[in-house]
């Protein structure tokens, strides 16, 4: 009877549809790799680059993409680039590790008591407007040429997003949740690590990753404008020196080298990190 | 008279086995909202035997999920007492196992083996080993053996809430607390769960306690049924049910009952409900 009313309303199943499942075009799949899409994106731009610096010709202002790779090599080959970098990072991890050490006893502070929760929430909203930039030279004063000037306004940069996102993610962590741990007897330490940790997690790693985005540009930054006297400067250094000198092609090679950092750790770290926890977790989509 | 006002031979043989798993005694019940304090219940007072399904019936503002809480130990009474074994209750414990109405009691960062192994591990109750097995075997008994190492977002509402009931009943508490467990399924799912969750009973014969506010739900499931009445929440009766040999209330008895606690909670004008269970 239904399939009377099917064939009258419908009329037989065509050829064409009634396939259940049928493999898209090829240039369709490619297309769908979004990694795919963006590399061309990143082609054309740097056609672009490219043509643009052969067609201005002025290597002094505007050095081509090529110039930029060779310069680029030649540096990474010498080992400047890479000490350079290393430097910067090892500066990085110092105030980051500070930093998420910081925040963590400024949300466990704001979770415990009242007034731990209002002191955060003044302080944020006192420090989060203040580009953290706008502390050195109150640190240079404070301490001084030098990395601890650096570590200071980098720990200023993290700190407040950190434990704002951290403290948002904690407060969110619902009732039931809660009340399963606790019946399950945990209380004190294994209940943070066990359940509230875990419960708000999506929240800590978004932190985690603006403070890391904040400390990166906040360093590269700070040291354009010092590392005169220490010898051991960093990417920003490194930029600026060869400002000086007129190296046009290894200041893209070093602002290229910023971003590419940047990059490697958003996508190798934090997206290997979500996608091992929250995504898996369905607790982000 | 179908049912049986407490006090009578069945209490005093149950007397007779041994004292009462759970006692509350004349326990008064408060909580703050951002602007009152709430009375939620008024000197309520019961005792549950072992392997009781205890059913407490009443209203929404009759203080039953709060009763529950208190029982659990997350809230302390103002008056009156709750013991458990003649332990007075006055924190959260892992020998009552709380089954709530939520689904998302489960932690999502664990696997389903794992949420049902965590209260076993965390309580140190059983070694990591044991409790992985009986885990293993409680998600059996829910009939969820395929879905062992998935996580709970992969779940349907009604599995969620038999992972749930699983991780409880694997901790073999001495008093298994459910919070209206099945009220946010759909009426077919419900039906399915009340069935599954008398015949895991059968099986493992534990206690339980049973918050609900649906009569049928309460005759299905209940041994002996508590109504209370609500504002502030009261006790209004005590009632048991009788089963025939398949360990159902038979269907003349199971109407009558339902009249009959209709009556004490709304009173005598009442308009038959088509009411779903």
């Amino acid at each position: 009877m239904s399939r009377e009313f099917n064939e009258a309303t419908f009329g037989p199943p065509s050829e064409e549809w009634a396939v259940v499942e049928r493999p898209l075009p090829l240039l369709q799949r490619l297309f769908a790799h979004a990694a795919l899409r963006r590399l061309l994106i990143l082609l054309a731009l740097a056609a672009a680059w490219q043509g643009y610096a052969v067609w201005a010709d002025n290597p002094l202002m505007f050095p081509s993409f090529t110039e930029t790779i060779d310069a680029f090599w030649t540096d990474i080959r010498s080992g400047v680039l890479l000490i350079k970098t290393g430097n910067s990072l090892r500066v990085l991890c110092m105030g980051y590790a500070i930093a998420v050490a910081a925040a963590a006893l400024m949300a466990g502070l704001a979770m415990t008591t009242r007034l731990g929760d209002d002191l955060l929430s003044t302080l944020t909203a006192m420090f989060n407007p203040l580009p953290a930039i706008a502390l050195l030279p109150l640190a240079l004063l404070w301490f001084g040429l030098g990395t601890p000037s650096i570590l200071f306004v980098m720990v200023h940069a993290v700190l407040w997003p950190l434990a704002l996102n951290a403290h948002a993610g904690f407060s969110g962590v619902s009732d039931i949740l809660r009340m399963a741990g606790r019946n399950a007897g945990l209380r004190g330490l294994p209940f943070i690590t066990g359940i509230l940790i875990p419960a708000a997690f999506p929240a800590i790693l978004t932190g985690l990753k603006v403070g890391w985005a904040f400390a990166w540009r906040t360093l590269i930054a700070a040291e354009l404008v010092f590392g005169v006297s220490s010898r051991s400067g960093g990417l920003g250094w490194y930029i600026f020196e060869n400002k000086n000198r007129l190296e046009t092609a290894s200041v893209f090679a070093g602002l290229s080298t910023v971003i590419l950092i940047g990059l490697l750790v958003e996508v190798l770290i934090f997206r290997t990190i979500e996608r091992h926890t929250v995504r898996k977790w369905g607790m982000l989509r | 008279m179908l049912a049986q006002p407490a006090g009578t031979p069945v209490e005093a043989a149950r007397a007779a086995r041994g004292g009462p798993v759970l006692r509350v005694e004349g326990a008064t019940l408060q909580y703050k909202t951002h602007r009152h304090l709430v009375t939620a219940t008024y000197r309520v007072g019961f005792d549950v035997f072992a392997a009781d399904r205890f059913i407490l019936l009443g209203p929404s503002g009759c203080g039953k999920s709060t009763l529950l809480k208190a029982i659990a130990g997350f809230v302390k009474p103002v008056e009156g007492s709750i013991s458990l074994h003649d332990r007075v209750v006055d924190r959260p414990g892992p020998d009552r196992m709380m089954v709530f109405q939520e689904f998302d009691q489960l932690l999502p960062w664990k696997t389903v083996r794992a949420n049902v192994a965590f209260p076993m591990v965390a309580s140190r109750k059983y070694g990591r080993r044991e409790a992985l097995e009986r885990a293993d075997h409680y998600i059996g008994l829910v009939n969820l053996g395929k879905f062992a190492d998935t996580y709970p977002h992969q779940l349907s509402g009604g599995m969620k809430q038999r992972v749930a009931i699983a991780r409880a009943m694997a901790m073999e508490p001495d008093i298994l607390l459910m919070d209206e467990p099945f009220a946010s399924l759909d009426a077919l799912t419900r039906r399915k769960m009340q069935d599954e969750l008398l015949s895991l009973w059968h099986q493992v014969r534990c206690t339980i306690v049973f918050v609900t506010h649906s009569i049928e739900e309460a005759i299905l499931l209940g041994n002996r049924i508590l109504v209370l009445s609500p504002h502030p929440g009261r006790v209004r009766a005590l009632l048991e049910t009788r089963r025939g040999a398949d360990g159902l209330v038979p269907s003349e008895d199971f109407r009558a009952l339902r009249e009959e606690i209709q009556q004490m909670l709304f009173g005598e004008n009442i308009v038959q409900e088509g009411a779903g269970i």
